[in-house]
């Protein structure tokens, strides 16, 4: 009955069948069902104009990007579930590269190699996959920078940053007092903070444990959290600033204010009855819930004034360094609350019809607009009506001891009836908005000033978030508008139970919206940002210099390749270069060895990645990009001879690039040998293993080169005293990569 | 509670409206664009999804339904059949044929003229909840939000559930994508 997509234009024309259905035919007919089934079942339910529909009126030209050129905007997408990040290329759809975040990823070996595990560290050891959620791109004077994308893990509350050079994750830190870090990563126009808000209230002390309340305690005992994160402007790094003390409301959404209104951020949340259960229904009692309007200028002040509270905890702060290839995880035991019952002029809250979701600033920073997802109006705030009835103390009581200002005090207006469940707005460059309706599937695109609904589209099926480029900042490069869409089901060629969900990319040069393309996605696209290329594509590594390479288990030369016993532990340090291994073969391994292949990618071309992997590897594989060295720990778990191999295809000799390892038994007398060609090394018979020797030598996974770690240090340490605002993070004080293991 | 029943007699005519239904909203398809020869506005929306081996949803269980004819008709008009084929979740409080009958004679007539559509949809959303309210969960007193922005009033007498005192629930199904009531009378918005 529903009409398959057309496959080409052939099919279509093959079909002599058109429809007698008009629009409004139904409106306009009785209930002669018989005759009018008869009528669609032989019509088959045709649409009239389904040759217009593969006449593509421009759209297929609006999209082709010709072989061998660029798209004009890359497109950050969350993998949702999935833990990672996707980029696409805009306008085409074309999937370039996944970036693993917060889920180990095989394609590369994050999470499985030895230097990138602490990554993955938290104050709950290592965790394997996360739930991603928001895209944020770092900005400066309010416009997109090109320098980093933020993402935050959900399920155990963390904010990553990705270096849009490398388009790697270079840092992740642990969000301590928060559950489901939903109200996350949004940032402020300058990057000065990003931020985290819990979507779930939490019970917390300042001795740092989580106390065992019962669970309808919640509104004596639960509490929010709203953190602010800083970024120290030069190097990137984050530290957790402060933190806001908030009742048990679900945190949602989050924009910073912009323009005149920086210095402010932004929070919807929903649960204002601060229900503990079957929140379907307890959550969704009152006509209006809360958005959170927080002058972080004025925490500034008060934490410069030391009104902070310091509370124990624990988080953990992972750090990658280009340099040495490797990244550290350090716990951090201290935050700094600020309480905005103590400090009444830091939080305000504004009534906002039903369950607010998208709580979303525009390009000029006046208006706040909150997308009440069971709300039949989409209230639009205003700044300045913000600040008047702050300064006239327009208050409408408190929530739990903190003003809550008048609804109509501080309205711009309310778009009537815009669609069903409004998710989420972006902004254009002309003054217009674009709203998600999910239930109503549909982008209803408005005027930001009338708050006149002037067009709508649907989407296929039931879009969540939406991306204008440039949409959250202070200059939207407009042009598009993605819709990211959380209902497949017929778009595609079925797969089983599983389907890819679906982007739509439309058109919103024109007065009216207009759909070009629909592409499939990884994971969920739980929100996205669009960056035009110019400001990114320039600065991208192509390679990391050997000369730079300060991994203390790099080998710059092949001359430097070489095998070490330390007990138990084999160390090969090994050369990666067009098309074979140094060394390529191994004796003198014993059953029951830890053996790490330190592997160094010695080319010095884009492009050239080498692979390793061996026989019965129990972890991963590795991908070693040029001029880095990563780890593989494989243990010789029985005796014989194990091939080795690179697998990324490097060169026309790619198949050639193997090698093997032999394993002999437990104390042999073979010796250590190994080496490439004709340059084979025999270590001295002192060398060789002894059970004493083995016991005697402690085996950091891959401690620094200098100086040999101190067996007694407890790994991991916890850090020195966590930094006040505006300090760095602190010097890792965990041996390197030691972490996750002993979590 | 009982649940509805389907009579194999009612079958062909209930394949008729559900295919009505499908064809029905191509004209909502198209609101986005500009209806013109070349304006690639793709195919109809979720209710045209061809799957007859999932649960049912909201929509397919109204039309499944020999009682709710006048339903389906009002909702395929009022261009709502979509929206309630979407992920939801959805409480649907679907009036009977009969609960349309007991309306002021030319009532459903003229809410059906297309003029009036913004007012039939605005009708129609006022029996729809966006959440899965079991009967259990519609407590005596309870007041619901209704998609039209507009807030029901339950009454919960021994299991007997009467909406805004006037509409019993007399049976409800289970679907897909919420739970289906259904009521013996036809609720109108305050005011309306």
């Amino acid at each position: 009955m529903k009409n398959q997509p057309p496959k080409s234009p052939r099919n279509i024309r093959s079909n002599p069948v058109t429809s007698p259905i008009k629009p409004g035919f139904i409106g306009n007919t009785g209930l002669g069902l018989a005759l009018v089934a008869t009528a669609v079942a032989f019509s088959g339910c045709k649409p009239a104009n389904l040759v217009s529909a593969v006449d593509t009126g421009g759209a297929a030209e609006a999209v082709y990007v010709p072989p061998g050129q660029y798209d004009e905007f890359y497109n950050i997408v969350s993998g949702g579930f999935s833990g990672n990040v996707s980029v696409y290329g805009l306008p085409s759809g074309r999937l370039f590269r996944q970036i693993p975040v917060f889920s180990q990823f095989p394609e590369c070996g994050w999470g499985y190699s030895e230097e990138t595990r602490p990554m993955l560290n938290t104050s709950h050891g290592q965790l394997p996959w996360d739930d991603t959620h928001h895209i944020t791109l770092s900005m400066t004077k309010g416009e997109h920078d090109g320098r980093y994308a933020f993402i935050n893990s959900n399920n155990t509350p963390r904010v990553a940053r990705i270096s849009l050079k490398t388009f790697r994750t270079e840092e992740i830190i642990e969000i301590p007092n928060s559950a489901g870090n939903h109200s996350s990563p949004f940032i402020t126009e300058n990057t000065e903070y990003i931020v985290a808000g819990t979507r779930f209230g939490v019970p917390r002390s300042d001795e740092g444990s989580n106390p065992d309340v019962p669970i309808d305690s919640y509104k004596e005992n639960f509490k929010s959290t709203i953190s602010f994160i800083k970024m120290e402007p030069d190097t990137g790094r984050l530290s957790i600033a402060f933190q806001i003390e908030l009742p048990g409301i679900d945190l949602d959404l989050a924009r910073a204010g912009k323009g005149k209104s920086h210095g402010w951020f932004f929070f919807s949340c929903y649960n204002s009855e601060l229900a503990h259960t079957l929140l379907e229904v307890n959550a969704a009692q009152k006509d209006k819930d809360l958005i959170t309007a927080v002058n972080w200028k004025k925490c500034e002040e008060y934490i410069a004034a030391g009104k902070g509270r310091k509370s124990k905890t624990r988080y953990a702060h992972n750090v990658w360094d280009e340099h040495t290839h490797s990244g550290t995880s350090t716990i951090e035991t201290e935050v700094t609350v600020l309480n905005p019952l103590e400090l009444k002029d830091i939080v305000y809250f504004m009534p906002c019809p039903k369950s607010p979701h998208g709580c979303d600033t525009d390009p000029t920073g006046n208006y706040i607009v909150g997308s009440g997802k069971l709300a039949a109006v989409l209230p639009v705030f205003s700044f300045d009506k913000i600040q008047a009835a702050i300064a006239g103390q327009k208050f409408d009581g408190d929530f739990q001891g903190i003003p809550v200002l008048k609804y109509e005090e501080v309205l711009h207006g309310e778009v009537q009836k815009p669609g069903l469940g409004p998710l989420h707005t972006e902004f254009d460059d002309k003054g217009f908005a674009y709203t998600s309706m999910f239930v109503s599937s549909e982008i209803v695109k408005w005027n930001v000033e009338t708050l006149q609904v002037v067009d709508r589209i649907p989407t296929y099926y039931s879009v969540g978030h939406l991306c204008v480029p440039g949409g959250p900042t202070a200059k939207p490069h407009g042009k598009y508008v993605i819709a990211y869409n959380k209902i497949t089901k017929d778009r595609y060629l079925p797969t089983g139970p599983e389907l890819t969900q679906s982007a739509q990319l439309i058109d919103i040069s024109g007065e009216k919206m207009k759909m070009l393309l629909d592409f499939p996605t990884v994971g969920e696209p739980h929100y996205a940002e669009a960056i035009p290329a110019s400001l990114v594509s320039p600065n991208s590594v192509k390679f990391f210099p050997i000369e730079e390479n300060k991994h203390p288990h790099v080998t710059k030369s092949e001359k430097d390749a070489r095998v070490v016993r330390e007990g138990k532990t084999v160390r090969v340090y090994m050369t990666a270069m067009r098309s074979h291994f140094a060394p390529d073969l191994i004796e003198g391994v014993q059953l029951g060895d830890e053996v790490y292949f330190h592997v160094t990618n010695l080319e010095q071309d884009w492009d050239v990645p080498h692979g390793f992997v061996i026989k019965g590897s129990q972890n991963a594989e590795l991908l070693i990009m040029p001029g880095e060295t990563q780890t593989l720990k494989w243990t010789a778990d029985r005796v014989g001879v194990v091939p080795f191999y690179c697998t990324d295809f490097c060169s026309a000799l790619h198949q050639e690039m193997q090698g093997y390892l032999r394993v002999s038994p437990e104390g042999s007398a073979t010796p250590l040998k190994y080496g490439v060609g004709d340059t084979i090394t025999t270590a001295p018979a002192a060398a060789a293993a002894t059970p004493a020797a083995a016991a005697a030598t402690p085996a950091p996974a891959l401690a620094p080169a200098t100086p040999a770690p101190a067996p007694a240090t407890p790994a991991p340490a916890p850090a020195t005293p966590t930094p006040g605002p505006g300090t760095p993070a602190p010097t890792p004080a965990t041996p390197a990569l030691a972490a996750p293991e002993a979590n | 509670m009982k649940t509805l029943r389907t009579t194999t007699h009612l079958a062909l005519t209930v394949a008729a409206i559900f295919i009505l239904t499908q064809c029905g909203d191509r004209t909502q398809s198209s609101r986005g664009g500009d209806g013109k020869s070349g304006d690639p506005q793709p195919t109809a929306g979720q209710s045209a999804v061809k799957d007859d081996q999932s649960q049912k949803d909201v929509v397919k269980v109204a039309v499944g339904s020999p009682d709710h004819s006048t339903l389906v008709k009002a909702v395929q008009i009022a261009e709502y059949v979509d929206v309630l084929s979407n992920a939801g979740p959805f409480t649907v409080f679907a009036p009977t044929n009969a609960a349309f009958d007991k309306l002021p004679a030319g009532t459903l007539e003229t809410l059906t003229k297309p003029e009036n559509k913004a007012q039939l949809r605005d009708i129609l959303e006022y029996h729809v909840a966006v959440a899965s309210y079991k009967p259990e969960m519609l407590r005596d007193g309870m007041s619901l939000g209704m998609a039209n922005g507009g807030s029901i009033e339950i009454a919960n007498k021994d299991g007997k559930i009467i909406v805004n005192g006037n509409a019993t629930v007399v049976a409800t199904v289970p679907a897909s994508n919420g739970i289906f009531h259904v009521i013996d009378g036809v609720l109108l918005p305050p005011g309306k």
